[in-house]
């Protein structure tokens, strides 16, 4: 009827998908953040092709390095990374001096043989390495780096501390307790650091056995006084407050919990076992069902509430179901084209892109467009006169930063 | 609101109980503060009202609490924590969480209080304490300031009857516990809050107080009544009461407003004195003791006249250095330089541009907020923190690239938290280990342990030593090197006016055989007392340097008391007041 509403609802469109500045209010849950990395992990187990491997580790990259903040724990990608390349340099290494059972014959070169008794037959210590076996074990590798990187970005991306609380309310006091150990380590380095220092200060040397004997004790009964600091201000507000429940609802939960927990067990064997597969399933099924019913019945001595949980909103759908998707994309595919998804190693080919799985893979990019935009962070940006001095991890107050200056 | 009903506290393993005949009530709604020396179970008071003693911290309490009616006895912290909020010394051991939202809201979410009251009263918190920009910051990277008022704040939320608070403003600067204590009062007059707080820095607080408890002696019976009375009392008093008392106005003023008002007559007595010029540094004798001559035996005394003499060699040597062209020798220059210093960390400029002489005898106080460089210069000069430009000459060396074990005898540096330097056992261990390091004739530190902390036996525990006396200890230790430079970071966090008042001999005496010293101090009072000069930080640079008289007086942060009330007449201390007054009579 008009000619305005296309070029108006396509600006609207843009406007709506053009991510706003992360805040309080918005961040994405840290669940979404798992159930997508989750996806990519599940869709690079599902291929060795080298291709869609690289592929999904530069959408995983690619995301990271557009949404991550500058939390401490944001700067665990780089060591997740490493790790994979650590993966892939052992898996080679094994295959060339253990050997493989992959038959080859592209010889590439042959490593001497050490000769072992009969009992250890089948072991085999150098020997022949085949081009075909370096490059089985290549493809191994990678997939299992894939498979880090992936845990990688969902750990750099998701507030570990934002996912605890989402643990259920049963579970709660557990989840606290993690979360003030995680910032007990950084507080402990910066005691380490403090109490170097002041040896330098008395003029003894800092480094050696006796050193560390001596830093040792003070770092400890440090670290004692504060937690038992940090359980006095717990206790003062509230933590541990317990509501009344009937002896019947208290049974009942025991019951549920141990009795889901026993199905899950069961269950898990039948599926593991040859013969258990037809009673496996739903027996773990039923099994998850009862103890989560327990945990929420569990749920009801504590007292706690919720401040701002993390809201599931369209966002946090879009990026959980662009993993998702990619996973079920590979799935598929791998039931469909098996040969794209493995290429052949005996005899070697040369593996080839397929065309509908990588445009599947590329979905996994999505998050970089809809999740919100992390703000510029405290550092870069105008420094506040007081934060000038401050180091950004945990410190017990100036104490910590005289050694951190130093560090 | 909190009624003490013949309370007495007793620890385990000790002879006396801590507190006893504690038979007080705290009436709704006012500010009430405790003081006392340190030692006199002042803590302890505070957490039998929060239920952490006895129920978290053990000992055995007789008698009754009731705070709002409930009975502590049965009431275990947590089924307080709707009525009582508590906010302990150290704020950082108090968070729970890492944002300040989260930490707000932390109390509420363990009361079970409903999302859509938490929400709406962690935006008043905000407002109230001035916090709303900062409510996505990590807790970690806020000033102390920030951080003790997210501490309040975190206590607040649940809308507490009662706030027990120990020490909230003995670590802040003179600005940032203005910050706090004005959140404080409009606490108790807007909200009805019920404030008991503890505090050393009675100079800062006890204006604000409806109601004082004095706590005279460990195991005494408490004293309650108003301010200007317990003032009259108390042994520990600010300098405004001190003036006051010694001026003898009736009724005794607590804040510098009060004072002013009646100080004309004094003003008038005093206009004939003139207050002793503290702007030229007392000719030293000469520095302590020559360094590159460790192990010299004998009380700093009697070391003077062969450090004289050495010194002059020392001065004919710079000269003949001098003449000959030849590199200065190291051990000729006794003062101190920095000469545009500029320290890094990351992006961050800790330092810029800083310039700054010591001379023997000279004592230098470096002023300024929380996080302006106070203790990176002071980790500069000691060595700890290598310049990034510019240049540091302590005693002709580079800190920063000479062997600690050399760097000892040629400064010292008392850290704000002393106990870091005590490793041992006890007192004895320590000496010997401190003779050992420094290269000290044995038994060295041991004479000046005794001069500086008569009465600790060899076998004491450096654990269960005071605050004080664990801050003479550690000079003591920093002292056996004999360092010509001795460094101290903020010196009197903790410790009482009397403690404060036996440093400052320590020190005066120290200055007055030739040491040169720098203290980073907050405290404006300890500054005007010992220093012959000022120089204040921010931001990393220097924007004051000069004679102590001339730059606190004319700042109104950094202005000690007297100089307030007696202003424009530059008196600093109470007791350059009293002196004259003597010397007129």
């Amino acid at each position: 009827m008009t000619a305005s509403p296309a070029p108006a609802s396509a600006r609207l469109l843009r406007r709506a998908l053009h991510a706003p500045e992360a805040d309080r209010g918005n961040a994405l849950p840290a669940g979404a953040w798992w159930l997508w990395a989750l996806g990519l992990a599940t869709a690079a187990s599902r291929t060795t092709n080298p291709l869609l491997l690289g592929l999904l580790v530069g959408v995983a990259g690619y995301v990271v390095a557009a949404r991550r903040t500058d939390a401490p724990w944001a700067r665990s990608y780089g060591a997740f990374v490493k790790l994979g390349l650590f993966v892939v340099a052992l898996r080679l290494l094994f295959s060339v001096f253990l050997g493989s059972s992959i038959p080859g014959s592209h010889t590439v070169f042959v490593l001497p043989e050490l000769p072992l008794p009969d009992w250890a037959q089948g072991v085999r210590i150098g020997g022949r390495v085949t081009a075909e076996q370096l490059v089985f074990s290549l493809y191994e590798g990678m997939k299992l780096a894939a498979l880090l990187i992936c845990v990688g970005a969902a750990n750099a991306l998701a507030n570990p501390a934002r996912l605890l609380k989402s643990l259920p309310g049963a579970l709660y006091e557990a989840g606290v307790a993690v979360v003030v150990a995680m910032t007990f380590a950084p507080n402990m380095v910066a005691d380490v650091v403090r109490l170097r220092t002041a040896r330098r200060l008395r003029g003894r040397p800092t480094g050696g056995v006796r050193a560390v004997a001596q830093i040792g004790l003070p770092v400890l009964e440090g670290a004692l006084e504060r937690s038992v600091a940090v359980a006095a201000s717990m206790d003062a507000r509230g933590y541990g407050r317990t509501a009344q429940v009937p002896a019947a609802v208290r049974h009942t939960t025991n019951v549920l919990t141990l009795g889901g927990l026993l199905g899950v067990c069961a269950g898990t064997y039948g599926l593991l076992a040859a013969q258990g597969a037809v009673y496996g399933l739903p027996l773990l099924l039923a099994g998850l069902v009862t103890a989560m019913a327990g945990l929420r019945l569990g749920g009801r001595r504590s007292v706690r509430t919720r401040y701002r949980p993390d809201r599931w909103g369209v966002r946090a759908w879009l990026v959980a179901c662009s993993g998702a998707v990619v996973a079920a994309a590979m799935i598929w595919a791998g039931a469909v084209d098996p040969d794209a998804m493995r290429p052949g190693v005996v005899p070697l080919t040369a593996p080839v892109l397929p065309l509908w799985p990588a445009a599947a893979v590329l979905v996994g990019l999505l998050p970089a467009l809809v999740a919100p935009v992390p703000p510029s962070s405290y550092g870069t940006g105008k420094p506040s006169s007081y934060g000038a001095g401050k180091p950004s991890a945990h410190g017990t107050g100036k104490q910590a930063r005289i050694g951190k200056e130093q560090a | 609101m909190i009624r003490f009903e013949r309370v007495s506290v007793r620890y385990e393993g000790t002879e006396r109980p801590t507190l006893s005949g504690v038979d007080l009530t705290v009436p709704e709604g006012e500010l009430v503060l405790l003081v006392g020396p340190s030692g006199v179970g002042k803590s302890t008071l505070l957490g039998t009202v929060s239920g952490l003693v006895p129920h978290f911290t053990g000992g055995l309490l007789s008698g009754r609490v009731t705070v709002g009616g409930r009975d502590t006895r049965t009431h275990k912290p947590r089924e307080l924590a709707d009525l009582v909020g508590t906010v302990g010394q150290d704020p950082l051991a108090h968070f729970v969480t890492d944002t300040v939202e989260d930490e707000l809201a932390y109390g509420m979410e363990s009361l079970g209080l409903a999302p859509d009251v938490m929400r709406r009263r962690v935006e008043e918190t905000l407002d109230l304490l001035g916090l709303a920009e900062l409510r996505d910051r990590p807790i970690a990277t806020l000033s102390g300031g920030q951080q003790q008022r997210v501490a309040i704040g975190s206590v607040l939320t649940p809308h507490p009857r009662v706030l027990v608070l120990d020490e909230p403003t003995s670590a802040l600067d003179p600005a940032a516990a203005e910050e706090v204590l004005a959140v404080l009062q409009r606490l108790v007059h807007d909200l009805g809050t019920t404030v008991l707080m503890a505090e050393h820095r009675l100079e800062r607080v006890v204006q604000y107080a409806d109601q004082v408890v004095l706590l005279p002696a460990p195991g005494a019976a408490p004293v309650m009544g108003p301010p200007a009375e317990i003032m009259k009392v108390s042994p520990v008093r600010p300098p405004v009461a001190e003036l006051g008392l010694l001026a003898g106005w009736d009724p005794l003023p607590l804040s510098v407003r009060d004072a002013r008002r009646g100080a004309g007559g004094l003003r008038e007595r005093l206009a004939d004195a003139s207050p002793p010029e503290t702007a030229s540094v007392p000719e030293p004798p000469a520095p302590p003791e020559a360094p590159g001559e460790p192990g010299k035996p004998g009380m700093p005394g009697a070391a003077v006249p062969v450090a004289a003499e050495r010194q002059r060699t020392g001065r004919f040597a710079r000269l003949l250095g001098r003449g000959a062209g030849a590199p200065a020798a190291p051990v000729a220059d006794p003062v101190t330089r920095v000469d545009g210093l500029g320290v890094r960390r990351g992006r961050v400029e800790a330092l810029r541009r800083v310039t700054l002489t010591v001379a023997p005898g000279e004592t230098v106080a470096l002023m300024g907020r929380n996080g302006a460089g106070k203790s990176t210069l002071l980790g500069a000069l000691v060595g700890m923190i290598e310049p990034t430009s510019g240049t540091v000459r302590v005693g002709g060396l580079a800190p920063a690239r000479t062997d600690p074990r050399a760097m000892v005898r040629r400064v010292g540096l008392v850290p704000q938290e002393p106990r870091d330097l005590l490793y041992a056992d006890t007192v004895a261990a320590e000496c010997a280990a401190a003779d050992r390091d420094a290269g000290a004739a044995e038994g060295t530190c041991r004479a000046l342990v005794s001069e500086l902390l008569p009465g600790v036996g060899d076998d004491t525990h450096p654990r269960d030593l005071s605050e004080g006396q664990r801050l003479a200890l550690a000079l003591a230790l920093v002292l056996t090197g004999r360092p010509p430079l001795l460094l101290l970071d903020e010196p009197t966090r903790g410790l009482d006016y009397a403690a404060k008042a036996r440093l400052v001999g320590v020190l005066r005496g120290l200055a007055a055989e030739g040491h040169a010293i720098v203290l980073a101090t907050h405290d404006v009072e300890l500054a005007a007392e010992l220093a012959h000069r000022v120089v204040i930080l921010a931001d990393g640079e220097v924007v004051a340097d000069g004679p102590t008289g001339r730059v606190v007086v004319s700042s109104p942060a950094f202005a000690p008391q007297t100089a307030k009330i007696l202003a424009p007449q530059e008196w600093l201390t109470v007791s350059q007041v009293r002196a004259a007054l003597e010397a007129g009579a």
